[in-house]
């Protein structure tokens, strides 16, 4: 049972992890935390015991960082439980925590001998040979992991000493990172250069069909992990027509490749769906999870950004262009300063920094200084995760607490943006204290003006307006009728005072009115005025203060801009002029950077894989979890590079490697696996992905037949201004959305706090964050929309509309189903099922088509005043053979939408 | 057609129906996974405690953003003397800005921020040695309702229903009103559990309506008939595709999911409808004033889950995070719950219902006793405060202490294990117990931790 014991033995290590799940983040923190109290405030004031003072050690630094990276995490993870003073015990008086506890050893006497393997008790025990000395008890340790110990005694037993740590600190003392920490948190392997390695020898040179493969391989072998069969060609061509163009595939392309028998079948399938329109609105959607895409403020007071949406279309073109990475990252941080060689360039450049000024915002902050803090930690917070999975923005009150970042760097690049000058809009108004100009584009830009104002929106605004103005009219008369009298306005009598109230209050709708109408003329029709987007443009070079605690009252030194001291040499001397900003971008972009690549390069296999080669796309720190399979990463990263950071390149050779066709059936005889637990890396079969919300809606509109895939005008927030409370925003959303329903999801409005239903159900992202992973829920309430809301039982019917007008045959009908839906043909047992299904649906439908004597609720009434037929049960009695024929099919198709098949990506 | 023969026949059907899913290839997995217990087919069906249970079921008030414990429920008059004095660098004491009070016959010192609830003192059990793991908000919030901040576990509402199952069939057994933190989703969801004991969020908005709380609850195009057939081929389907593609756990289970749902749709317009109380009981809870009228709704309807049987009830008030404006915003905060929360605690007391109901309030940590600015305080996790009331724990009783300063727990120490192991027993389980073998080993809700704090019960 070698595939089985494989299995269980990485289990058992992951569960080492969790069971001391505080702890493995802990102990690889402190090593290099300088020495006070703060990380007692994070429940780890015992973590004094293994802290680093390596001058005295007596070590090479290269054998202490062995220790750190490879062996102290696994000591934690696999012994830590029970020897260890963070455990939950101590068992047998034996502790792991220091290097002289463990030459003390416990009961059974010394732990290890350094220098000596085979005489270490621990070795001994790990090695499982002796029935009576095995641990972990709970199951042996991979042969890898054996190794790791074994080396480590063998040089000795490297471990730094022990530093005595203070516990009266107290909870949230100052720390600061000394020079060296920081010197040595350089060899945290997401920080030190990107490492090209020839490929592996394999135990099966022959399985590998790219270069990739054998990096893959060479890791199994490792675990002892054989990789399981190819998926079939259907289930290959569906799964990566879903993952490069979020769709599945129609019938007519699935025959075209099944009959393709010619070499290179496989390449001419991703390459056209890489040329295709739909690849940029999927990637482009998956960039704008990372960008935290939104088109509001968020916070209390939700300002809309109407223009926001010239970015989610940016994004969307340059993943079709497949504009080189680095340079649609440099668009993004500084676009506005880079060279343009034509008016649409240029556009471009200023509308990709959208990306700077698209976070959540407090428009209602008390003092500009603060607000702009907050957009600028927001800024700094969204490039440093996203671009760098890093957390810089935890540096803004102290140093960073686990990754030594000290708080001077934030500073450093607080400055950079501090010195920039963020473009949001927003009208001014009653809680909206803070605005901003746009920034205008090119005019001879190839783009098109927004869409048009629906009349009802265009009512809406005008009365809004009429009525503003009457209530600040009517404020100002009385205000100059009382002008004479000397009383204070507080002395005015009620009614007096509530008028004077309600126009103050009503200046800002009245704003908010003029500058919608402003951007449509009488037709309708947008007007130059939405030639503008968002962004950011230079504002007054200035180096910022650090802030004590992060308050702007508590301010210390200037701090010169520049970048994290941690990802690279000397650099502040690098900013040549204005923000820095240019300067920052070609930091981020540099070839030698540590990070930009490998972060890229494990976004792009974590989207096609389901699981990131590092598990946590936004955290390459320590606090994050280390690589799977860093030799493959690193070999990715580099191809990228070579590529010219062609990101279609990437995803083309990972589309055909050997791994991505790998099946994702569980290995028979093999107890279920839970989904969420397959990493194709460790266990050598691909996982089961859920699809996602847009991926789910898309499908449906396409698999109905109702799918338009043009890409629609702008966007239902296009239309608005202002703050709007939600029941406004509601209904002015209910009434322009129609106009998008057909249309891709990733085209559909996205408001803070207000993401359209069909899309929150499924965990679509809260876009406050940068988002690098979604949620994966199964909750009753998806089960609920599957059987009840509008849009599955619209998209139903069209769905058998479309069935029933191809074929009067069941066998073609059905076979339409299964193809459109899954992929492939049904068999025998699913044509019986659902031939039964139908015949006793039909019986079942005439009973339910009893007319009922008048609609109750006011649902009903509404859909009858609006002429929309409310099929079923206030139908006629004389529903025809045909009617009920649909809707019995209807039934049928809504089935295929609920099953796990159709959301399921094998 | 004869309406009353087709109701029987419906109604037959559907038990018929809700037997068959019950004890459908759905459940067959979860045959003696429970360890020790009897086989159970029926995930949601009632299992035996392994002790003498204090409480059926728990209502936890969650207070999202960590509230500040030195200005509520732990009095530290000590502050009042060293209130601006440097408790380091850059950081002065801040003296609450709020008096305290003895309140009741037990005399527990609650501050004037909790008027009415401290009007229930003594039936409070104030646990005043808590102890995060960590300060920050996404993390502890995490690790307050899962145990851990970095994996994805199984959230407390479902090991508890995992445990005991639910004693009503028609509603899920964990329920999360407004779910909101830092924790996301990863707060509710049943990790590797069976979907089954995944919490169902609920959204109870102030000015919607009690039936939008659960969108799509109502089919407009069919009757149950058709739905329970499709339900039937559903399962044909995904049985069939199981034969073909292998059992994934995980995905697979959504089935459960649908039971479920297809109940909740006659079960839940009634429950959610708060319409059918009358005009005292809403004034009890503030439902109607401006302030109080979003937490009082939300407190009324986690009253009638409790009465209809789920296991365990969450409701969410965020906005506790007051690093500034705190004497305004606390203020505000406390406004907003103090009222309702006295109005859960009087009615379920007069309901007979606290008994045996555990009401838990609490943040993931607290605040720090020194100021940040001049008004507001900083993240502590090092000490703070959370109460439990009724279920059989001692009222009128303050169960550890933190330092002079309220800085750090000293005292009955009860880390987030410790809590959650002190839940656990109150419903009847043992903590060390209550396990579910996944990927080769048995876990637990407080992994290798935990230790009840048996002194809190009466």
């Amino acid at each position: 049972m070698p595939k089985h014991r494989s299995l269980s033995v990485r289990r058992i290590l992951g569960l080492g992890g969790i069971a001391v799940s505080g702890m493995l983040m802990a102990f690889s923190a402190p090593s290099l935390q300088p020495q006070d109290g703060a990380m007692n405030s994070m429940g780890m004031d015992d973590m004094g015991g293994m802290s680093v003072d390596e001058t005295t050690s007596g070590f090479s630094p290269e054998r202490i960082a062995f220790f750190e990276s490879k062996v102290r995490p696994l000591l934690i993870g696999a012994c830590g439980g029970c020897h260890s003073d963070n455990g939950s015990r101590i068992r047998a008086g034996f502790k792991i925590d220091t290097r002289s506890a463990m030459l003390l050893g416990g009961d059974s006497g010394p732990a290890i001998v350094p220098g000596d393997p085979d005489a270490s008790l621990l070795i001994e025990a790990i090695r499982y040979h002796d029935p009576g000395l095995q641990m972990p008890p709970r199951g042996a340790l991979n042969p890898g992991e054996i190794s790791i110990l074994e080396q480590w005694v063998a040089m000795g037993a490297p471990m730094p000493k022990p530093r005595v740590t203070d516990r009266d600190t107290a909870p949230g003392t100052e720390f600061r990172w000394s020079d060296e920490e920081i010197e040595r948190g350089r060899s945290h392997w997401s920080y030190t250069p990107i490492e090209s390695s020839p490929p592996p020898s394999t135990s099966d040179d022959d399985w590998a069909r790219v270069e990739l493969d054998r990096f893959v391989l060479a890791e199994l072998d490792a675990r002892g992990v054989k990789p399981t069969g190819d998926a079939s060609r259907e289930t290959w061509f569906r799964r990566v027509t879903f993952d490069l163009t979020g769709l599945p595939p129609t019938p007519k392309e699935q025959s075209a490749f099944l009959a393709d028998t010619r070499p290179g079948a496989f390449d001419r399938v991703v390459d056209r769906l890489l040329a295709s329109p739909a690849f940029g609105e999927r990637w482009g959607r998956h960039w704008l999870d990372v960008a935290r895409y939104a088109e509001s403020s968020g916070k209390e007071n939700n300002v809309i950004y109407p223009h926001a949406w010239r970015y989610r279309d940016w994004v969307v073109s340059a993943f079709n262009q497949d504009i080189p990475y680095d340079h649609f990252i440099a668009m993004q941080i500084a676009g506005d300063l880079l060279p343009a060689g034509s008016e649409d360039e240029e556009a471009a450049n200023l509308i990709a920094t959208g990306y700077l000024a698209l976070g959540t915002k407090s428009h209602n902050t008390r003092g500009r200084a603060q607000f702009i803090a907050d957009v600028v930690d927001e800024q700094i917070d969204a490039t440093t995760q996203g671009l760098l999975a890093t957390t810089v923005a935890c540096a803004r009150c102290h140093d960073h607490k686990f990754d030594p970042i000290p708080q001077a760097d934030y500073y450093a690049l607080a400055g950079i943006f501090a010195s920039t000058e963020t473009r949001f809009g927003g009208v001014e108004g009653n809680q909206t204290r803070h605005t901003s100009l746009l920034i205008e584009i090119p005019a001879g830009a190839d783009l098109p003006d927004g869409p048009q104002l629906s009349d009802a929106s265009r009512e809406i605004a005008e009365r809004t307006r009429r009525q503003a103005e009457e209530l600040v009219r009517a404020a100002e008369e009385v205000r100059a009728a009382n002008r004479g009298s000397r009383t204070n306005r507080n002395q005015l009598p009620a009614d007096i005072q509530r008028i004077i109230q309600r126009g103050r209050q009503a200046t800002g709708r009245l704003r908010v009115s003029e500058t919608l109408l402003s951007r449509f003329d009488a037709d309708g029709r947008p007007t130059i005025e939405n030639f503008v987007c968002m962004g950011a443009v230079e504002g007054d070079p200035r180096d910022v203060p650090l802030l004590e605690r992060g308050e702007l009252d508590q301010a210390r030194d200037l701090v010169r801009r520049g970048f994290p001291r941690l990802l690279g040499s000397g650099n502040s001397e690098s900013i040549r002029s204005g923000s820095g900003r240019l300067e920052l971008a070609e930091w981020i972009t540099d070839e030698r950077h540590p990070l930009t690549a490998r972060v890229w390069t494990n976004r792009i296999w974590q989207y096609l894989f389901g699981r990131g080669i590092v598990p946590t796309p936004n955290n390459f720190g320590l606090s994050g979890r280390p690589p799977t399979n860093q030799p493959l990463l690193d070999h990715l990263a580099i191809q990228l590079q070579e590529s010219g950071w062609s990101t279609k390149s990437l995803i083309r050779q990972l589309a055909l490697s050997r791994s991505y066709g790998l099946s994702s059936d569980p290995r028979p005889g093999e107890e279920p696996v839970q989904v969420r637990d397959v990493d194709v890396l460790v266990d050598g079969m691909m996982r089961r992905r859920p699809l996602e919300a847009e991926a789910i809606r898309d499908s449906m509109l396409a698999i109905s037949g109702r799918l338009d895939a043009t890409p629609p005008l702008g966007s239902v927030a296009a239309t608005l201004e202002g703050s709007l409370r939600e029941n406004t925003l509601n209904r002015v959303m209910e009434q322009n959305l129609p106009r998008f329903e057909d249309h891709r999801s990733i085209y559909l409005p996205v408001v803070r706090g207000s993401i359209v239903d069909d899309l929150a159900i499924f965990d679509f992202p809260e876009p406050e964050f940068v988002t690098g992973e979604r949620d994966q829920t199964n909750v009753a309430t998806q089960a609920l929309y599957l059987m009840n809301s509008e849009l599955v039982t619209t998209q139903s019917k069209a769905f058998a509309r479309r069935v029933l007008g191809q074929s009067d045959s069941f066998t073609d009908r059905m076979s339409l189903i299964f193809r459109l839906a899954y992929g492939r043909d049904p068999g025998s047992y699913e044509y019986r099922a659902c031939r039964d299904f139908l015949q006793d649906i039909e019986r079942t439908l005439k009973k339910e088509l009893v007319p009922k004597p008048q609609p109750q609720n006011q649902r009903e009434r509404r859909q009858r005043a609006n002429g929309r037929r409310s099929a079923g049960r206030s139908s006629s009695p004389r529903t025809s053979n045909a009617d009920l024929e649909l809707m019995a099919w209807a039934t049928l198709c809504q089935t295929i939408f609920q099953s796990t098949e159709f959301r399921t990506l094998d | 057609m004869n309406l009353c023969s087709n109701r029987i026949s419906t109604e037959l059907d559907r038990r018929a129906m809700l037997q068959t899913l019950a004890f459908g290839f759905g459940w067959t997995a979860f045959n003696g996974m429970a360890g020790a217990s009897p086989k159970v087919d029926d995930p949601l069906a009632l299992k035996p405690s392994h002790h003498t249970p204090t409480a059926k079921r728990v209502i936890f008030l969650y207070m999202s953003g960590a509230p500040s414990h030195v200005d509520t429920f732990d009095h530290k008059p000590a502050l009042i003397g060293l209130d601006g004095q440097e408790y380091r660098r850059n950081a002065k004491l801040l003296a609450s800005p709020w008096k305290f009070r003895p309140r009741g016959d037990s005399g527990l010192m609650i501050s004037d921020l909790f008027p009415s609830v401290a009007e229930h003192a003594d039936e409070l059990c104030l646990l005043r040695g808590m102890k995060a793991g960590i300060p920050a908000h996404a993390q502890a919030s995490l690790q307050l309702h899962t145990g851990s901040f970095q994996f994805v576990r199984p959230s407390m509402g479902s090991w508890s229903v995992y445990g005991l199952g639910n004693a009503n069939e028609n509603l899920p057994g964990f329920v999360t009103i407004n779910p909101r933190g830092g924790g996301g989703a990863g707060s509710y969801g049943s990790g590797f559990l069976p979907a089954a004991y995944q919490g169902t969020p609920i959204e109870l908005s102030r000015n919607s309506s009690a039936s939008n709380a659960i969108p799509n609850l109502k089919n407009e195009q069919h009757g149950e008939a058709v739905q329970r057939r499709q339900l039937g081929l559903l399962r044909q389907l995904e049985k069939e595709r199981e034969r073909r593609a292998g059992r994934v756990q995980g995905l697979e289970s959504v089935l459960e999911q649908y039971e479920l749902a297809f109940r909740m749709q006659s079960e839940v317009p009634d429950v959610v409808d708060l319409g059918t109380e009358d005009r005292r009981t809403l004034e009890l809870y503030g439902i109607g004033s401006d302030a109080t009228d979003g937490f009082g709704r939300q407190c009324l309807l986690a009253r009638r889950l409790a009465e209809e049987g789920v296991r365990f009830i969450e409701i969410t008030a965020g906005g506790w995070d007051t690093h500034r404006n705190m004497r305004e915003a606390l203020a505000e905060r406390c406004l907003a719950v103090d009222k309702p929360i006295a109005g859960l605690l009087a009615d379920l007391k007069q309901r007979r219902m606290l008994d045996d109901t555990l009401v838990v309030w609490g943040g993931e940590f607290g605040r720090t006793p020194y100021a940040q600015g001049d008004d507001g305080r900083d993240h502590n996790a090092r000490g703070f405060t959370m109460w439990m009331a009724g279920g059989g724990v001692k009222g009128g009783f303050s169960y550890g202490s933190t330092d002079e300063t309220g800085a750090e727990a000293v005292e009955g120490v009860m880390d987030i294990h410790d809590w959650h192991a002190t839940i656990l027993h109150a419903l009847g389980m043992d903590h060390e117990r209550l396990t579910f073998n996944h990927a080769g080993r048995d876990f637990r809700l407080t992994d290798v931790h935990g230790r009840v704090h048996s002194d809190v019960f009466a």
